[in-house]
């Protein structure tokens, strides 16, 4: 009887540490290294941060509010993990790749230049 | 004519009231999804004149849902219109199409899985088999007694790199009768005029329009495979991404044989719905 309640509150606690390596944010210790240090091209250059605002309203402010602050279960991108624990490359690989699993598609059709630009807007908004 | 004007016109009315980064393919299928919970609103117009024929034009609405990022839904609804002939509805289709691996990598494959209800169809949005000129010689009373129900499968590839975009379809159908297996193929190339936004908002800018090429035939059945007696397809593309979610397609496509038809001139609307269902829900 004690070795089956030992099994079940095994499962249990490994179930909730599995459950915790997804939640949000657990996509950060899946980018490659080469990755998380690219450098963005357009690092803090006004024009970058205005034509990232359009395709932010474009395409990512329906479900990320107008202001990033986030919509229902749409993260907010104004996060303490977007603003300071991601770097540049980070983002552009999520942004590249999705969190397919979590609802967030892939942005891989906006060419390489509207990526960075979009992640020089999201840089911007912690200033 | 009088039907194919009334058709022209209903197709450009739509534009008042009716997507963004959309390829300008017309046959061919990126890799890419529609983003989960939108629903985009196309229609899709192709103007052909076969050799010894009527002139046609070919319509069809098509409304396609993301219900995940890996997986997408199509409803059409066909029809067309004959020069001297009638103006009639051609059936329906359904399609899916699943993304299986669920990160960006140098070519990534979908599933394609379609059913077609169908009879007297001039859409043309897959070339199979030996589909060819001799299909469109037919009056409409006569062709619309040859039901199609079939199922449709591509394997879609595609691969995006410095701006451009790479897609090829490999395309195996079958009619659910006694009839055999057929084959057909597409493939497109586009990229974006510009690939950096402008810091200033515009509808005109060069980075809303993107231009490339399409091909697209059969290649003949299960008992006799290859290029005889296929038709072939080739044409430039090019659409335009204005504000407000809505996308106009245009693409002369020539055919490369005596069994294509000489010229198709295809255009499309499309309107993207963002998150369509909050709109049941009150806001997102």
């Amino acid at each position: 009887m004690l070795r089956r309640l030992s099994a079940l509150l095994f499962l249990v606690l490994f179930s909730a540490v599995l459950l915790f390596a997804t939640a949000d944010g657990a996509w950060l210790a899946k980018v490659p290294a080469s990755d998380h240090q690219k450098t963005n091209p357009y690092e803090s250059q006004p024009d970058a941060i205005a034509a990232g605002r359009n395709i932010f309203e474009e395409h990512c402010a329906k479900c990320h509010g107008q202001n990033a602050e986030g919509v229902k279960k749409r993260p907010s991108l104004r996060s303490e993990r977007v603003q300071r624990q991601a770097t540049e490359g980070d983002l552009h690989w999520l942004l590249v790749n999705g969190s397919m699993k979590k609802g967030m598609p892939p942005w891989a059709k906006l060419p390489d230049p509207q990526i960075w630009q979009l992640i020089t807007y999201l840089k911007s908004l912690h200033e | 004519m009088k039907a194919v004007s009334f058709l022209l016109l209903a197709s450009f009315a739509a534009v008042a009231t009716s997507s963004a980064q959309e390829r300008p393919y017309f046959v061919t299928y990126s890799h890419e999804m529609e983003e989960p919970g939108n629903l985009d609103i196309e229609l899709f117009n192709a103007i052909g004149k076969p050799p010894n024929a009527n002139r046609f034009l070919g319509s069809d609405i098509e409304f396609e849902y993301g219900v995940k990022t890996w997986w997408t839904t199509e409803f059409y609804m066909d029809g067309q219109a004959t020069v001297n002939d009638s103006t009639i509805f051609t059936g329906y289709r359904w399609e899916n199409r699943f993304r299986p691996l669920l990160r960006e990598h140098w070519i990534n494959p979908v599933i394609y899985v379609e059913f077609e209800n169908t009879s007297a169809d001039k859409t043309l949005r897959e070339v199979v088999g030996h589909d060819g000129v001799p299909d469109f010689a037919d009056p409409n009373w006569l062709a619309r007694q040859d039901k199609e129900r079939e199922i449709e499968t591509k394997l879609i590839l595609g691969s995006n790199y410095r701006g451009w975009n790479i897609s090829e379809n490999i395309i195996a159908e079958k009619n659910l009768s006694n009839d055999p297996w057929e084959f057909g193929y597409a493939w497109a190339i586009s990229r974006p005029l510009k690939l950096a936004a402008s810091a200033h908002k515009c509808a005109f800018c060069a980075e809303r329009y993107q231009a490339g090429i399409e091909m697209y035939g059969g290649l003949g059945d299960r008992y006799s495979f290859g290029l005889h007696q296929t038709s072939q397809y080739f044409g430039p593309a090019i659409n335009w991404s204005a504000p407000g979610n809505l996308t106009l397609s245009f693409s002369p496509q020539f055919g490369l044989n005596d069994y294509s038809i000489p010229r198709i001139y295809r255009f499309g609307i499309s309107y993207e719905i963002e998150q369509f269902l909050g709109i049941f829900r009150g806001g997102n």
